[in-house]
């Protein structure tokens, strides 16, 4: 790249380009209107409690594997990956490996149980053996509160994203763009529940999938399909040598860092299946063996999408100029769309441009769509969980519940929206790990515990949840990504007693503690009757809504 | 911590499980060899592979934290042994999906379609 092409790129990057502009906002335009069609076409589909929560149950496991790989491949992984690897190398890469093995717990043990067992939350099959209103309770704190954390990092992505590709620098700018988000999320759910949620996630999963393989197609065309060549091109561009192709450029530095590592690791493996959001996929296929097969594409499609983003991680790295991207963002967040530009002709070229209006037009489609399947996940359980079992005591009419969780869907887009301006200067990598940290930790040991271990009683699943809930977040609040750092939320104060960045090496052992040691400690008999139906219920599908 | 619960246990709640006229003796078909069988055929297989993978992920991870000398060794060109093992995983993981699918497939599937029409059909 030549001295003009890259400060047009950083100008572009900072701001300043008018007709790419146009075209991105017009095809992201295009992907609203169309997505919110098919939703308001859903939306008349959509009548009762089981065609809002779970989409009528009626999708193939191909249909649900889309649009999981839809929920899943958030902005963090698309733009968060590509920009980890092309700053990092092969230290970013270790990310997208941790994202995809975490599939094969949910696999082996979480999505058949749940399909066979639940009706449309978590909270369903948490509460299944147990004193009902107070362990629903805790699932409905802990959904909304891993959900809150997730969404607050995607809306954070979005203002970031905005600043970056469309050039909008002022606050008022900034600030429309999140309420903007906010509103079509909002529409999105409260009209189409989910079934137009999951529609939207299959078109986002499509165009996603579409843009990244054409991009690594013509990356892998310019290093005539060897892998080696790329990588050596990477390492020679980078600046750093053989040792951008080795672990250690960002997590090697220290004895702390490498235990951060280790504990980032755990969290990615086992949040997976803890995550509300992608739970209550399951849900909408009619049997636990189209669950099964739901996973079995997501894993797929997701693996297929990670391993692409070897080729844009490398291949932003091989050739755009050094500085480049950092100078566009500190963090690797415009690596992607910038090697779109630069691929497609460099700057100031038509194909270039085309390319780059391309994919950040899948960039914003792929925060939309996330954004609503958490708000689904979390109003979800808000109506289901806390409204309808824990203040109705499940008198509700089921009139009542869609009204509810419609309602809920407006309050917790609102709160997403105040976050979201709120949270525009924040790190939204760290964030999106601590809700899988949480999720491992409050999520995962409960859900585990209840459907294999039948010596679990209330108390254990209190302990368990609100244990790994607290302890998860309280380690976050005094760690460096609250406090103590530049890169911290708060650089000024500095209150980080505990080290490392993500809790989980400490957080997920102490959930599954607890759940062990609150059923130990427990006068509380567990409920035999109770456990043998939802053992049999969960392996057997008898009796599946 | 906590004595029995003063009203909900044993009650069918409504939500969940609108049931059939007459539920299925869930109790009894827990204790059934069948039942036995199934769960052993899960638990035999899941459990194991579980600890497998999660291991194999978790030494993957501690190799590139305290062993960069060896996964810095190339292999051929460019690609070094860090990269090689990071591929591993992806292939392992596709691997052991699919291991499970036919697993579930040829070995779960029919058991469990057996105790679930005879329940359904008990009901």
């Amino acid at each position: 790249m030549n001295p003009v092409r890259q400060s047009l790129a950083l100008q572009l990057a900072a701001g300043g380009a008018g007709e790419h502009r146009t075209l991105i906002i017009t095809l992201f335009a295009a992907f609203v209107a169309v997505t919110l069609g098919i939703t308001v076409w859903a939306g008349r589909q959509t009548r009762g409690a089981e065609d809002f929560y779970a989409g009528g149950r009626q999708f193939s496991g191909f249909q649900n594997g889309l649009a999981i790989s839809g929920d899943y491949m958030s902005a963090a992984s698309f733009l968060g990956i590509a920009g980890a690897i092309a700053l990092f190398g092969y230290d970013g890469f270790l990310y997208s490996i941790g994202f995809l093995v975490a599939w094969l717990v949910a696999l082996l043990l979480v999505a058949e149980p749940l399909r066979n067992s639940g009706r449309f939350t978590m909270g369903d099959v948490l509460a299944y053996r147990m004193r009902r209103r107070p362990v629903r309770t805790a699932a409905g704190i802990s959904t909304i509160v891993v959900s809150i954390f997730y969404l607050l990092a995607q809306m954070a992505g979005a203002g970031a994203l905005v600043t970056l590709l469309l050039g909008i620098t002022s606050e008022t700018g900034k600030i429309l763009v999140v309420v903007l988000v906010g509103i079509v999320m909002i529409l999105y759910v409260t009209i189409g529940g989910m079934k137009g949620t999951t529609w939207v996630q299959m078109v986002k999963a499509v165009l996603l999938i579409a843009g990244t393989l054409l991009i690594t197609f013509l990356v892998m065309l310019k290093f005539h399909f060897n892998i080696s060549a790329l990588l050596g091109a990477a390492a020679e561009n980078s600046g750093k040598g053989a040792a951008f192709l080795e672990p250690g450029l960002k997590y090697g530095a220290t004895a702390t860092s490498k235990i951060d590592f280790i504990s980032l690791g755990i969290a990615l493996v086992l949040g997976t299946a803890g995550l509300p959001h992608i739970l209550i996929r399951f849900y909408t296929v009619p049997t636990a063996k189209a669950a099964r097969k739901s996973v079995n594409w997501a894993i797929g499609i997701i693996g297929v999408f990670y391993l692409m983003t070897i080729a844009l991680g490398f291949g932003a790295a091989a050739l755009i100029a050094p500085g480049t991207i950092t100078a566009s963002n500190k963090a690797g967040n415009t690596a992607a769309p910038l090697l779109a530009q630069e691929i497609g002709g460099g700057a100031g070229s038509t194909g270039g441009a085309i390319l780059l209006a391309v994919i950040s037009a899948v960039a914003f489609a792929t925060i939309l769509a996330v954004v609503a399947g958490l708000t689904l996940a979390s109003s979800s359980s808000f109506a289901h969980d806390l409204y309808v079992n824990v203040l109705r005591k499940g008198a509700a009419t089921e009139k009542e519940e869609v009204r509810a969780a419609r309602w809920a869907t407006v309050g917790i887009g609102a709160v997403a929206i105040v976050l979201g301006v709120f949270a525009r200067g924040l790190n939204v990598a760290g964030l999106v790990a601590l809700a899988f940290a949480v999720a491992a930790s409050a999520n995962l040991p409960t859900l585990l515990y209840s459907l294999f271990w039948k010596r679990f009683t209330t108390p254990g699943a209190l302990w368990s949840i609100y244990g790994g809930l607290i302890s998860s977040v309280l380690l976050v609040l005094f760690s460096p990504v609250v406090s103590g750092k530049e890169t911290s939320m708060f650089p000024g104060a500095d209150f980080a007693v505990f080290p490392l960045e993500n809790p989980g090496l400490i957080s997920i052992p102490l959930g599954f503690l607890l759940g062990w040691l609150g059923s130990l400690l427990s006068k509380e008999e567990p409920d035999a009757a109770k456990y043998a139906e939802l053992e049999v219920r969960s392996l057997t599908g008898t009796g599946a809504h | 911590m906590s004595t029995a619960p003063p009203a909900d246990p044993g009650l069918p709640e409504p939500s969940t499980d609108p049931g059939p006229p007459g539920p299925p003796d869930y109790a009894a078909a827990q204790s059934s060899p069948e039942f036995a069988e199934l769960r052993r055929s899960h638990r035999s297989f899941a459990f194991p592979l579980t600890v497998a993978f999660v291991l194999w992920y978790l030494g993957y991870v501690l190799l590139s934290s305290y062993a960069g000398g060896f996964l810095a060794v190339q292999v051929f060109g460019h690609v070094n042994v860090a990269f090689l093992l990071g591929i591993a995983q992806f292939v392992t993981t596709f691997l052991i999906a699919w291991w499970y699918a036919r697993h579930a497939a040829t070995r779960l599937d029919p058991k469990a379609e057996a105790i679930k029409s005879r329940l359904e059909g008990d009901a």
